[in-house]
């Protein structure tokens, strides 16, 4: 008798508990987690970038769900590293599209790994925010393909405007082999006819050279030069940064928006006092006036930032977190994740104050960012400075 | 004019003295067992990294460059031990592979150890440019060139004078020779490795203040130094200095007066001419078919 009972409550009991795991899926469904999708080079040679971005995505993702999600739904992240291979990175699109089935993909580190994945996102129909510079990504306008960082256009035109303002009119340039630096170039050169200033050279450097005099000593002995742009990333800059002094080149010396991180400055050491360089406004983050709308978003990311990860903030990790954010943001608005809805959404965003500046997109603009986005700022004493 | 070409000639004689290091130690090894060993960039790399790391945490710089000088021969002895020596009947195509996976292992864990970032080393003697009739150099351009000089007459004599120099040569000429004479073969093998991580590591720590430090700066400097080997005559000292200097003038000169888009195609151009036209570099032995 008391067998039966104990046999009758354990039956019970189990069914009552395969009812209620049979009801979880069902539970979850209600708050169906947003798919967001990431591809980063988190390793290789732009692991610099890709890496950072991968960190701020985790976290911020981490932190959104903690705090409840988007509309009670959690985020559900899942980030592929390219390794900074282009082809790696339209197969992990696929599989993003495919098997993942995510709802939107913030990522392409590169210019290469983005534009790898643009014709499997512009095919399958999927959201797709880019982390990289070049202006092709978004010129001409493709219909699910949005990106957040600064153009290198934007840095050239920032830079000759400075030019302008210091009433110089001829530009060495000595850019990169990279994919960034010869973007760079091309952008600089018709950005120059535009603006009417004279190049006077036009040299380049390897990304990996360790010694920079040659093409510099042509720079020096060109009588015309009036000022030297550099277009590159990485430990490139500071090579040439530091043979620019050794050679004793006195012209003012710009470099682009790629060394916009305090290891430039680390590297290139006391040479690098007096360069000037256009910049998002996170690495003056301190400096920005109270009024500046960047200034709250841009000192909060530092501070969450530094503290998760204790070593600097770069403005790579910015543009993740805009990227991110500008899709969350239009999930909100969108009322869920139907990827038509989404991409509207995202096209039609509009006054988001990120880390890269004031966002508003449309139709025709898919990047949202205007030329107040970026500061001119100068090398002093070893940190950034706003050129005012 | 004249400054022009003088500061061309200092800019290729810099680049050029770290060449010759990192060719010198792909002949060394090469002598030893005939394997060229692509992880010498490798040791580079880790002679660079460990001075930067260990002085930035407060360790004095000589020190620091005899712990990584240290850690290197261990690294290579390592290398040659488990990776080269367990394939000692393997091909010598095989082998290179072998040092290839090295390389891409060695890399790999320096990565974990000391993350992707650049690492700076400051110049061993400031950084106020030296001024030579018009043209300029750095100080620690003359480090690099005075420290590959030096090791390079240091070589010359371990190789002339000691009992282990001689065994390396011997062996280099007739493996089963000098096996026969008592040489024990696999120690010579071990010691060139050891020799040639020692030589790269040295070589890592002069040129860091110039090239900065990071895990994969070895990889350009390795190719670049094979060059060298091969345009000398693989297996020829003297021959890889003079290869890396070729290599790194050349480069300059070719960045100066005809356009630095092409820089790089100059060394290569070089090395195409001299493998069609002189296949044993330009101080190499004629081949002889050994059997």
């Amino acid at each position: 008798m008391r067998n039966r009972l104990l046999a009758t409550i354990a039956f019970t009991a189990m069914t009552a508990m395969t009812a209620v795991s049979g009801l979880m899926p069902g539970a979850a469904q209600a708050a169906d987690p947003i798919k967001v999708g990431a591809i980063v080079s988190a390793t290789g040679p732009a692991s610099f970038l890709g890496d950072p971005e991968k960190k701020v995505l985790e976290l911020y993702a981490d932190r959104i769900n903690q705090a409840g999600g988007v509309g009670g739904r959690p985020v559900q992240l899942t980030v592929y590293d390219d390794g900074g291979a282009a082809d790696k990175a339209a197969s992990f699109t696929k599989r993003l599209i495919e098997s993942d089935g995510v709802d939107v993909i913030v990522g392409g580190t590169t210019t290469a790994a983005t534009m790898a994945a643009v014709p499997l996102v512009e095919r399958a129909g999927v959201p797709f925010i880019s982390l990289a510079g070049a202006v092709v990504i978004v010129e001409p306008v493709k219909k699910w393909v949005f990106k957040t960082p600064h153009t290198d256009r934007m840095a050239a035109e920032k830079v000759m405007d400075d030019m302008k303002k210091r009433g110089l009119t001829k530009l060495a340039l000595l850019s990169e082999d990279s994919g960034f630096g010869k973007s760079g170039r091309e952008q600089t050169v018709a950005v120059a006819k535009e603006r009417g200033i004279e190049l006077v050279a036009d040299e380049t450097y390897g990304a990996k050279d360790t010694d920079v005099t040659a093409q510099l000593t042509k720079v020096k002995n060109n009588a015309a030069a009036q000022a030297v742009l550099v277009f590159g990333l990485g430990q490139g800059p500071a090579v040439v940064t530091k043979n620019y002094r050794q050679l004793g080149i006195t012209l003012p010396l710009y470099q682009s928006h790629g060394v916009a991180s305090k290891e430039y400055i680390r590297l290139a050491g006391g040479a690098a006092e007096g360069v000037r360089l256009p910049a998002a406004g996170l690495v003056v983050a301190a400096q920005l006036a109270d009024s500046d709308p960047q200034k709250k978003v841009v000192t909060e990311f530092t501070k969450v930032y530094e503290d998760s990860f204790s070593t600097e903030v770069s403005t790579f990790a910015g543009h993740a977190y805009d990227g991110l954010m500008i899709a969350l943001d239009a999930v909100k608005r969108a009322g869920g994740t139907d990827k038509a809805k989404l991409r509207d959404a995202i096209e039609q965003t509009k006054g988001y104050v990120g880390t890269g500046g004031t966002v508003t997109m449309s139709a025709k603009d898919h990047m949202g960012l205007t030329l107040d986005a970026f500061h001119m700022v100068e090398v002093k004493q070893g940190d950034w400075s706003l050129v005012k | 004019m004249f400054a022009e070409l003088l500061q061309y000639l200092l800019s290729g004689l810099t680049i050029g003295a770290i060449y010759a290091l990192a060719g010198l130690g792909f002949s060394i090894i090469y002598n030893a067992s005939h394997v060229i060993n692509f992880a010498q960039g490798e040791f580079i790399m880790i002679g660079g990294m460990a001075s930067a790391t260990l002085t930035a945490s407060g360790v004095p710089l000589p020190l620091a460059i005899m712990i990584g000088c240290g850690g290197a021969m261990l690294v290579g002895v390592l290398v040659a031990k488990f990776a080269v020596e367990r394939a000692r009947n393997a091909s010598t195509v095989t082998l290179i592979i072998i040092t290839i996976g090295a390389s891409i292992f060695l890399r790999g864990v320096a990565e974990l150890v000391w993350g992707k970032d650049f690492k700076r080393l400051d110049a061993f003697s400031g950084e106020t440019p030296i001024q030579i009739m018009g043209a300029s150099m750095q100080p620690q351009s003359l480090w690099v060139v005075g420290t590959a000089g030096v090791l390079i007459v240091a070589i010359g004599l371990f190789f002339a004078r000691t009992l282990t120099g001689k065994a390396i040569l011997a062996t280099s000429h007739n493996r089963l020779a000098a096996q026969l004479v008592g040489i024990d073969v696999k120690r010579v093998v071990l010691a060139s490795f050891a020799l040639s991580a020692a030589l790269g590591a040295v070589g890592g720590a002069v040129v860091a203040p110039i090239t900065f430090s990071y895990t994969e700066m070895g990889i350009m400097l390795g190719l670049k130094g094979f060059t060298a080997a091969v345009l000398g005559g693989l297996g020829h000292g003297p021959g890889a200095v003079a290869g890396g200097l070729i290599v790194g003038i050349a480069e300059a000169l070719g960045a100066g007066y005809i356009s630095s888009a092409y820089k790089d195609a100059v060394a290569f151009v070089i090395i195409l001419a001299v493998l069609l036209f002189m296949p044993n570099g330009l101080f190499g032995k004629r081949g002889t078919e050994r059997v």
